[in-house]
């Protein structure tokens, strides 16, 4: 099987990193937030992988462990602050809490 | 040791006293701050008397005592010294200061005990005699100075002693301003006095000047005519009278020590200080004749009219110390002195007792809702009598009538003086009794008005006692010569205020005059006894006329002055300074103040609290770094 080349990797990886910044952006919803920085950690996490097999190192593979390992905590993290959030809100849409508009 | 030597303690004292009670004052109890301030006034009061005494007794022909305490600062050849100066005009001026300055604080330790601020009344009280003593015993003009404006200061102070009120600050405002406009010109006479005989020292300064200037010279009226400008604006002569009216807003004790005993009378110190400048200067002098002698009718004119019985006492003082710049003016320097040492006795006592008045009726100062008080208070009136007929210079028996006759005399009598000068004199004696017996009559006879609330305690009577006496007593110390010319006084000041006043005119005719200003004095009485005690409705049917009621409300509201000077200057004044407001170096404040406003705009409409939009400029930010980074 010929081996995937670099540029497919990274390629997918930039796809993937701008769905995320997208849905980062565009969604009000605090959950899709959550998993569109999920998509975005993943999408570096793969960048990373690809790198590392162009490079026949393990550090990538390492790396992206960490990542997951991140991604856990700060999942972990967000999901109390949306539960803390929809409590005071009464909503899930981070448009309500403008409270430090200018 | 030589008594002379305690000299310095005399001022010391009350700013001692000043001292304390500004730093502690608030800390102490209402009793301690009345002790403090009271008791130092009393010290130098003592110290005062015995002093003046010793300097009595050891006065040999032009004796004089001065005492160098430090030097204050020392430029190119201008090195004053804290200097003390005793002749026999600081005597009588210091011993006025310290002994009236003394009744009424003893008074105001009971008249003000019920006040807010009352250790910060006696701080300002006891800052005023210490700047009142260094003002009469400097040595220099400059130390002069230093006092003139201490007692500038503590006369803003105390007018606007009730701040809450703003009326009150504006009349400490406007008393401060206007006697501001004669400092200035006291100080640019003293620069002047100071570039052409290099000296501020008064006693060697009159002399060069003596020496250098020819009478009538340029220089020698320049200068006595700026120092006239200080004299009028410290002593509320025409022009600059306006604020010693609306100064009335302070306390009755202060208008008692500072707006009609010492402070005002600075201005007529200062001039016979410097006699020899107006000797040299005689077209100031007689300015200063017609200043007095214009000022004492208008000013008792205005005082007919008013109905608040404290300012009628204050268009009296404007009145009373014109006749002291008409002495002046006709160079009777003595007789100004000695009307000054009464007029302090009895225009306190009036004082006094017009604040005993005003506190007994619950703060009434209207003489219309006052009357029959002769019964209620018998001290007050009988005290208030003696001050009233001394005021209007009751023939013999009080010292009002010594004093004003010698004035009126010599006017008639110097060469500097004429008949004219005695007419307004004498016009102004008849308007002075007649409005002081108005007063008396409206206020203590008739039927009772109102209730009185609160009785005056011990110490509070015995300042009007002595002060009575002093105002009834203290004239026999000079008798005209055709009532057994004694001329102790005269003689006293001779040392430094010589005479200038020779009599051309012989006994017959001093005889005559003195007849005429007793009778003057008796007819004002008499004719303010027929329209308020027997015909009441004359009076109203007289200001009721046409003519009558214009007159009226014309010396009501003090000829107008108050009204010309806010036309011609205030508001101009306001007017320029509000058209000047927008003028190019503003321009440049105020566009760093507009653009300081537009960049907080922008910056906190970016603060928009959305997440959203803070990720999105992140993202942006980042992307810009990267493509720099990728680009360069």
């Amino acid at each position: 099987m010929a081996p995937v080349p670099m540029e497919h990797g990274l390629i997918l990886a930039a796809v993937l990193f701008v769905l995320g910044m997208a849905g980062v952006l565009m969604r009000r919803n605090i959950i899709f937030m959550l998993l569109s920085i999920e998509v975005m950690l993943n999408a570096a996490g793969l960048a990373f992988v690809v790198a590392g097999s162009r490079w026949g190192q393990p550090d990538g593979q390492i790396m992206f462990i960490f990542i997951l390992t991140m991604a856990a905590a700060e999942v972990s993290v967000g999901l109390a602050l949306a539960i803390r959030f929809y409590h005071m809100f009464k909503t899930l849409d981070t448009d309500a809490a403008n409270r430090m508009r200018g | 040791m030589n008594m002379l030597e305690l000299l310095w303690l005399i001022p010391a004292f009350p700013l001692a006293g000043f001292l304390i009670l500004a730093v502690v004052g608030s800390r102490l109890s209402r009793n301690i701050s009345a002790l403090i301030g009271v008791g130092s006034v009393f010290l130098s009061a003592l110290l005062a008397v015995l002093l003046g005494i010793d300097f009595i007794r050891s006065q040999s022909a032009g004796h004089v005592y001065s005492q160098t305490l430090w030097i204050w600062f020392q430029t190119a050849g201008l090195n004053p010294g804290i200097t003390f100066y005793l002749d026999s005009l600081s005597i009588v001026m210091m011993f006025v200061v310290t002994v009236v300055g003394f009744l009424i604080h003893l008074y105001s330790a009971e008249f003000m005990f019920e006040e807010e601020g009352f250790s910060r009344f006696f701080a300002y009280m006891n800052l005023f005699v210490g700047s009142m003593l260094v003002l009469v015993l400097a040595d220099n003009l400059l130390l002069l100075y230093l006092g003139w404006e201490g007692v500038g200061l503590c006369s803003y102070l105390l007018i606007g002693f009730w701040y809450k009120d703003s009326a009150n600050g504006r009349a400490a405002i406007k008393a401060f301003v206007v006697t501001r406009i004669g400092d200035t010109s006291l100080a640019i006479g003293l620069f002047l006095l100071y570039n052409n005989l290099g000296t501020l020292q008064i006693q060697p300064l009159m002399r060069l000047a003596a020496i250098n200037w020819l009478p009538g010279s340029t220089l020698a009226v320049a200068a006595a005519a700026l120092i006239l400008g200080g004299a009028v604006g410290k002593s509320a002569q025409l022009p600059l009278q306006t604020w010693l009216p609306d100064a009335m807003a302070g306390p009755t004790p202060v208008s008692a020590l500072i707006h009609a005993a010492t402070m005002v009378t600075a201005g007529v110190y200062l001039i016979a200080r410097t006699h020899i400048l107006f000797e040299l200067a005689p077209s100031v002098q007689s300015a200063v004749a017609v200043v007095g002698a214009a000022t004492l009718l208008i000013a008792g004119f205005s005082a007919l009219t008013q109905w608040d019985i404290k300012r009628i006492l204050a268009y009296s003082t404007i009145s009373q110390i014109g006749y002291m710049f008409l002495a002046l003016g006709v160079g009777a320097w003595s007789a100004a002195i000695f009307h000054f040492m009464t007029h302090a006795f009895f225009k306190a006592l009036l004082f006094l007792g017009a604040g005993v008045v005003i506190s007994a009726l619950d703060n009434e100062h209207s003489i219309f809702k006052m009357g029959g008080l002769r019964k209620e208070l018998p001290l007050t009136f009988w005290t208030f009598l003696i001050g009233a007929s001394s005021l209007s210079a009751l023939p013999l028996i009080t010292a009002g009538f010594y004093s004003k006759d010698l004035i009126l005399w010599q006017t008639w009598a110097s060469r500097s003086g004429s008949p004219w000068l005695w007419l307004a004199g004498a016009a102004g004696a008849f308007l002075t009794s007649l409005y002081t017996f108005r007063m008396v009559f409206l206020t203590f006879f008739g039927e009772k008005k109102s209730q009185i609330t609160k009785k005056p305690g011990l110490r509070i009577l015995i300042p009007l006692v002595v002060l009575g006496i002093l105002a009834a007593a203290s004239g026999f110390i000079e008798l005209p010569p055709s009532l057994g010319n004694l001329t102790l006084f005269t003689k006293f000041m001779h040392d430094s205020l010589p005479s200038q006043v020779e009599a051309a005119v012989g006994p017959e005719t001093e005889l005559t005059l003195l007849i005429v200003a007793g009778s003057i004095s008796l007819a004002g009485i008499l004719i303010a006894y027929f329209f308020f005690m027997l015909r009441p409705r004359y009076a109203g049917r007289i200001t009721d006329t046409g003519i009558g009621s214009l007159l009226h409300r014309y010396w009501f509201s003090g000829w107008g002055f108050d009204r010309l000077y806010d036309v011609f200057i205030v508001r101009p004044f306001v007017w320029a300074a509000r058209i000047n407001k927008d003028d190019f170096i503003d321009l440049i404040y105020l566009g760093m103040a507009w653009y300081n406003r537009l960049f907080h705009r922008v910056l906190s409409a970016s603060q928009t609290g959305q997440i959203r939009w803070y990720a999105a400029v992140i993202a942006l930010g980042a992307i810009a770094i990267i493509a720099l980074a990728v680009l360069s």
